[in-house]
């Protein structure tokens, strides 16, 4: 027990629980946002489609291999205007997407803040290659 | 049945499948695409792109709780990260090489004896049978935590710190590749290579799984594989069962969640080998 307090001060450790308390706290935000859309968004299309609540041919359409649905983000901007509830769904579920992404870059200035050099590199490495699977995905 | 009906039992089975990928740091898609494809008659592409979906809601909504209570080791979490997003980045381009056939049998293979492995060791508490790592010393990886199921804290040193990066890579690969396996081989990279006790090792898996899917989820819905109908009860339901999962895992004994991951890497270790056999 003592050993493991010699590696680890009491400044390293309070600056270790900032950096967590940052990474909690957004991923509660994100939690928080993008359930609360997709149950708005499930609300919505239940109110605005009756049928959805007693017809099971509904059912078939809505997840046929060639269902119709907002899939570009053009899509779901003119659907969130629209107050459309399958665009206020997909708009959550990109909120949730998002999240440990923009976690990955809070953590570095957490790190930077920190002064931990060795940590804000690994961190940025991180980021840059999930962005790089991002677009070289999208590419292929 | 109806678009209403649907979204109720799919909410219900979400939520145990948010409870058990939080517990076991290997996100819902286990549970969540047999049950749409096989009962709900699912096309297995919304199957597949609300599961990598719930892959993510596992991660975020458990690990909020999990961070703040320090189960995840932040900094074992960021350091293997590298190495699984390197690793998934270079299967990706591995996959019009490698023989899918092959991939399948020998990672099944190597999942159930890591299985077997794991069921017979147990945790180094306070590192005592961890070797000494320079890497971990300076990259200060050790780390404490309240286990409340025995009422004591724990503090634990982290070792191999190379091992577990290579393991990482492979996962990563693996991930990268099949599309599946990538946190069945991180839990054990932790608890077996680098003695970290095995709730920290989920917490922190479940936490670095959401970044790797992240990655994936954005090219589905480009593709169109996300479709809100079907992703949204699975997002809902396993957003609130990994929420009351994470609250779960301080209080259940390291073993339960020891023997309950060991099963559940054997029936992933059986699906690739038949998988493989089959193709």
């Amino acid at each position: 027990m003592s050993e493991v307090r010699e590696i680890l001060p009491e400044a390293d450790e309070a600056e270790i629980h900032r950096v967590e308390q940052w990474v909690s706290r957004l991923l509660r935000i994100g939690v928080r946002l993008s359930l609360a859309m997709v149950i708005l968004g499930s609300i919505v299309s239940f109110i605005r489609h009756p049928k959805y609540l007693d017809d099971p041919a509904q059912l078939t359409r809505l997840t046929h291999p060639s269902a119709s649905f907002p899939h570009t983000l053009r899509d779901v901007a003119s659907g969130l205007a629209a107050f459309r509830g399958q665009a206020i769904v997909i708009f959550g579920l990109l909120m949730l997407i998002a999240t440990p992404v923009l976690r990955v870059a809070v953590s570095i200035i957490a790190f930077v803040r920190a002064k931990d050099r060795s940590f804000a590199i690994i961190t940025t490495i991180v980021l840059t290659l999930l962005l790089l699977s991002f677009v070289l995905g999208k590419a292929g | 049945m109806t678009p209403f009906s649907f979204t109720i039992a799919t909410f219900v089975m979400s939520i145990i499948a948010g409870v058990l990928g939080s517990l076991l740091g290997l996100g819902g898609g286990i549970i969540v695409v047999p049950v749409l494809t096989l009962m709900f008659k699912i096309d297995i592409r919304y199957a597949i792109g609300a599961s990598i979906v719930s892959v993510i809601a596992t991660s975020s909504g458990a690990a909020a709780s999990y961070v703040k209570e320090h189960m995840t080791n932040l900094r074992v979490a960021m350091l293997l990260e590298m190495a699984t997003t390197a690793g998934a980045l270079s299967g990706a381009y591995l996959a019009g090489v490698l023989s899918g056939k092959w991939l399948f049998i020998i990672f099944g293979a190597v999942l159930g004896y890591t299985a077997v492995h794991m069921l017979r060791s147990t945790d180094h508490a306070n590192g005592s049978s961890v070797p000494r790592c320079g890497w971990a010393d300076r990259l200060r990886l050790h780390g404490h935590f309240f286990d409340q199921s025995t009422g004591a804290e724990v503090h634990y040193r982290v070792g191999r710190t190379r091992l577990g990066l290579a393991i990482s890579y492979v996962a990563g690969v693996v991930s990268g590749l099949l599309g599946i396996g990538g946190g069945a081989l991180k839990v054990p990279a932790m608890n077996v290579a680098m003695g970290v006790p095995i709730k920290v090792a989920t917490a922190t898996s479940n936490l670095m799984i959401g970044v790797t899917a992240a990655a994936s989820a954005g090219v589905y819905f480009m593709r169109g594989d996300i479709d809100p109908f079907v992703a949204a009860p699975v997002a809902a339901g396993v957003l609130v069962g990994a929420q009351a999962g994470s609250r779960l895992l301080p209080k259940i004994r390291s073993k339960v969640i020891r023997v309950g991951f060991v099963i559940v890497l054997l029936w992933i270790s059986i699906q690739m080998l038949i998988k493989g056999l089959r193709t």
